[in-house]
């Protein structure tokens, strides 16, 4: 990266410093003098939306867990006294609670803009499989952080998916009792999951890191899919996109605002207000919604597979849902990147969005009659998706010309 | 000759890296088991293994919730009918095969006795309820008949029988 | 794989044939879950909404005087009846009123006293138990935070809408439905069909309809005097249920008002920003072609 560097220590103190450890080099090199395609539309604004969630969730939760109580007996009402008596404790609360969908919110843009610009393909592989690592991290932290508040849904919600581990054969009991610490979720779990919930945010954030290391490797990828030729291809990073990602992270603050202060608790489940009682089970447990899409996918599998019994068949599929996004750089072997120059690409894009879309609102239906129809049905596509097309259009699909670079490209879109 | 010797010493060498390396592994799984095996359930936990629980004051057709190891438990005090009914039967008709009589203590055909958690994904069922007079899943439709047995739905298996014994007339000892 | 595959086509054939006999099943159960609730206006709806001091101070009295007997509010302190943005009592009402009152404190000669303002308010029963065995098998609900632990259900794509509008006073609709949702002449009886288990009444807004709180307003109940504007209202049940319903509300949500104020402020400055923001990007911006 030194060749990028421009920076020549302005006094003798930087200068000292600059010879021991070069921070200030390696922050002017990376967030500011970074050379970064001149295109980028506002998809690529969710990165450092996203960068903006985690500081949010990080700062609010520890403040959360100095007022919080991770013991069945205190945990729900110590909840209601961070809303009650902290001062300030409602709004604090609500942007944790209200700032998880948030989260999955941009992740699911910014992964849904990896897919669509082809942002996954070499040599860009390793910043894609850190993203889904991320990614499933998150959500098994927002899983453990729903547990806290100790209501029905985290309780019921809880006990579901730690049931799924039993569907694995021979050691599958006995992996859900290390898991719980238990036989059922109860005191043990809590406290384990309170404890997970507080570190995995901070691997997150050296995932985060590493995930933008890799990037500045081969520099951002950008809406034409065409590599970086020459320097006038490129702006600064700073002021350029410093300032356009500010204003978009300003953008997104609005929506959220609104739910925090307006709806905070629309996004939740009302029976969560109810203490967890492990012996009535609410009349319909749904997951929290950005866990929906794959819920569905596990529950759609529900008949037998030669000698793979339903249950262990839904794990599989939904493991088998995130496999699919590991692997991609190596399903989709077509030169061009952007979808925009893949005419045959867009439409079985735009249609897996709206599978994906469809897979979230099944997941909150009850799972009879012509859901479950859907439930197959959508399931099936995601993973033909990955599977079939994908690997086909590469094969039989003719793309438009490429624009030769990125200067040709923006030169052409000002002068139509 | 001299390559001979390089030969045997570079294999003295080799095995003990491999010795080496060996008992290095062992002592680290020696140190990383106790860090793992500690979220297995600790003593207080394994502690409730065992309860009693006087039956006798559960009148016919009714059923109670007890908790055994944190896991609800359900104990039914069925009726002739529905005795009559589970053993009516023919155990071709079920996805999980088990007479009535696997499921009780002989001589307390009566009580039912069974932990409450869906097979499927760990509900509570309703009782009295869904399409074989038995226990109703409402999480995703699983039916259980009279014996606890699945009918109908994703769950994969009957509703389990805890291990239990009679120690005395009316008084069960789970666990 | 060949097997798999017919197997999954059979399976799919059978799954549409259900879908046909569950689309039957899911109207029953829309049935089940009792009829559609009716929106109320609140004030303290929409973003600028806030509680009516005098219905707070109504549904109080309500709560106090009806209500209280069998459910507690155990989060709910003395205190925060004076507290901003609430009933508005005066502190030395809080006082008075709580003193009425006998806790339980170990510290205590005899371990009982005269409740103080930082008190929470007293349960009426022991335990579970007991509020179970005094109540017919059912256990009272706590009204702490109850108004939140309720809502309604509400189908596509009416649910999109209430997160423009913010419509988050489901379980304000609930308990007022719920408490006129008895069949008025013959409150334990049920319409023909349904079997009402001993000691339940029938109730059209309750899950399963069996309810086993037996209606408890009926008109002239409690005596309203007039608030301090010299309102009167009527002493009905639809006046009662809906001013205990308001006051529920504030106990889940006692910070609603100030929550919705800053709010505002919040998101005119957030436009604000943004609005400055954007110039300043477009000025930054302007020399590059992109
Ligand atoms: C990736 C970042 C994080 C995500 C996605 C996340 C997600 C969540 C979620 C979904 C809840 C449940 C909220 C509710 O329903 O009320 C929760 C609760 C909680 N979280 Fe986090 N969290 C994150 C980071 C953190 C961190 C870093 C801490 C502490 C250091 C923390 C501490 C807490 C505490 C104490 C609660 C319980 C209080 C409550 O329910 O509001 N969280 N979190
Ligand atoms: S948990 Fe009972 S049917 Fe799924």
């Amino acid at each position: 990266m030194s060749e990028h560097s421009t920076y020549t220590p302005g006094n003798s103190v930087e200068k000292w410093l600059d010879d021991r450890l070069p921070v200030v080099r390696f922050a002017k090199e990376h967030l500011m003098d970074f050379p970064t395609p001149k295109n980028l539309n506002y998809w690529w604004t969710f990165g450092a939306i996203l960068v903006m969630c985690l500081g949010i969730q990080i700062v609010t939760g520890i403040i959360l867990a100095m007022h919080y109580t991770p013991n069945v007996a205190m945990a729900f009402d110590s909840v209601e006294h961070i809303r009650r008596d902290v001062n300030g404790g409602r709004i604090i609360q609500a942007v944790h609670a209200v700032g998880a969908s948030m989260f999955f919110v941009a992740l699911y843009i910014h992964m849904f803009r990896g897919l669509y610009y082809g942002s996954y393909k070499a040599p860009r592989e390793i910043i894609w499989i850190l993203g889904v690592l991320i990614f499933i991290l998150t959500v098994a932290t927002a899983f453990m952080g729903y547990i806290l508040p100790w209501g029905q849904m985290s309780f019921w919600g809880a006990t579901v998916i730690s049931n799924i581990f039993s569907a694995i054969p021979v050691v599958g009991e006995n992996i859900k009792q290390l898991v719980l610490g238990g036989f059922a979720v109860g005191n043990p779990t809590l406290n384990r999951f309170f404890s997970l919930h507080y570190l995995l945010p901070f691997v997150i954030a050296a995932i985060v890191g590493l995930h933008i290391w890799a990037l500045h490797v081969p520099g951002n990828n950008n809406p034409i899919g065409v590599e970086v030729k020459e320097s006038r291809d490129t702006v600064a990073f700073h002021p350029y996109y410093t300032m356009k990602d500010l204003f978009a992270m300003v953008v997104f603050m609005i929506p959220f605002a609104w739910f925090v202060f307006f709806a905070p608790d629309i996004l939740g489940h009302p029976d969560n207000y109810i203490m967890a009682n492990s012996q009535v089970t609410p009349a319909h447990i749904v997951p929290e919604w950005y866990l929906l899409p794959f819920y569905t996918i596990l529950r759609a599998i529900d008949f037998n597979v030669l000698f793979i019994d339903s249950k262990l068949g839904g794990v599989i599929a939904m493991g088998g849902a995130l496999v699919m996004l590991l692997i991609l750089p190596w399903l989709d072997t077509s030169k061009v990147r952007s979808g925009t120059f893949r005419p045959m690409f867009k439409w079985f894009y735009w249609l897996f969005a709206i599978n994906f879309v469809a897979l979230t609102y099944l997941g909150a239906q009850p799972a009879e009659g012509i859901y479950t129809v859907l439930a197959k049905v959508c399931t099936a596509y995601y993973f033909i998706y990955f599977l079939v097309v994908l690997p086909v259009l590469s094969r039989i699909e003719t793309p438009k010309p490429l624009p030769t670079s990125i200067s040709e490209s923006v030169l052409g879109k000002a002068h139509a | 000759m001299a390559t001979q010797a390089e030969h045997s010493s570079t294999n003295r060498r080799d095995f003990l890296y491999v010795a080496t390396g060996a008992v290095g592994a062992v002592g680290a799984a020696a140190v990383v088991w106790p860090l793992i095996n500690q979220l297995n359930p600790d003593a207080s936990t394994l502690a409730l293994a065992s309860i009693e629980f006087d039956v006798g004051a559960i009148p016919e057709g009714q059923s109670v919730t007890i908790t055994w190891r944190g896991l609800p438990v359900f104990v039914r005090h069925r009726t002739a009918a529905e005795i009559e009914e589970a053993r009516a039967v023919p155990l071709a008709d079920l996805k999980d095969p088990q007479t009535d009589e696997e499921r009780v203590k002989e001589g307390h055909e009566q009580w039912l006795v069974m932990i409450a958690n869906c097979t499927h994904l760990g509900c509570i069922p309703v009782g009295e309820s869904g399409d074989f007079d038995g226990w109703f899943c409402p999480c995703h439709g699983s039916h259980y008949d009279s014996a606890g047995r699945i009918r109908r739905g994703p769950a994969p298996a009957n509703l389990v029988v805890p291990p239990y014994e009679f120690v005395s007339d009316t008084l069960i000892q789970i666990g | 794989m060949i097997g798999a595959i017919d197997m999954f086509k059979t399976k799919f054939i059978i799954a549409a044939v259900a879908a046909m006999v569950g689309l039957t099943s899911v109207s029953a159960q829309a049935a089940e879950a009792g009829a559609p609730i009716e929106r109320q206006n609140w004030s303290f709806a929409g973003i600028f909404g806030t509680y009516d001091e005098n219905q707070l101070q109504r549904g109080f009295q309500v709560f106090r005087e009806v209500c209280a007997s069998c459910h507690g509010a155990s989060l709910i302190a003395f205190r925060n009846l004076s507290e901003p943005g609430g009933p508005g009592f005066s502190e030395e009402q809080v006082k008075a009123l709580a003193a009425e009152y006998e806790v339980e404190d170990p510290t205590a000669e005899g371990g009982r006293r005269p409740g103080i303002p930082a008190d929470r308010w007293p349960s009426p029963f022991a335990n579970d138990q007991e509020a179970r065995d005094a109540n017919g098998g059912s256990l009272p609900p706590d009204f702490s935070v109850l108004a939140k632990a309720r809502g309604v259900t509400d189908p596509f794509p009416t649910w999109v809408f209430n997160y423009f509008t913010g419509y988050q006073e489901g379980g304000a609709d609930y308990i007022h439905a719920l408490l006129n949702g008895y069949h008025d002449e013959v409150p334990e009886t049920a319409p023909e069909g349904f079997e009402l288990a001993e000691g339940k009444y029938y109730n059209d807004y309750f899950p399963g309809h069996a309810i086993g709180m037996a209606p408890p307003l009926s008109d002239g109940l409690v005596t309203y005097e007039p608030g301090e504007d010299g309102v009167t209202v009527p002493e009905t049940v639809e006046q009662y249920s809906t001013d205990v319903a308001a006051f529920m509300m504030w106990m889940a949500e006692p910070h609603l008002v100030s929550r919705k104020q800053t709010g505002f402020v919040v998101l005119l400055f957030l436009v604000l920003f943004a609005g400055l923001m954007y110039a300043t990007k477009r000025k930054l911006w302007a020399g590059i072609e992109h």
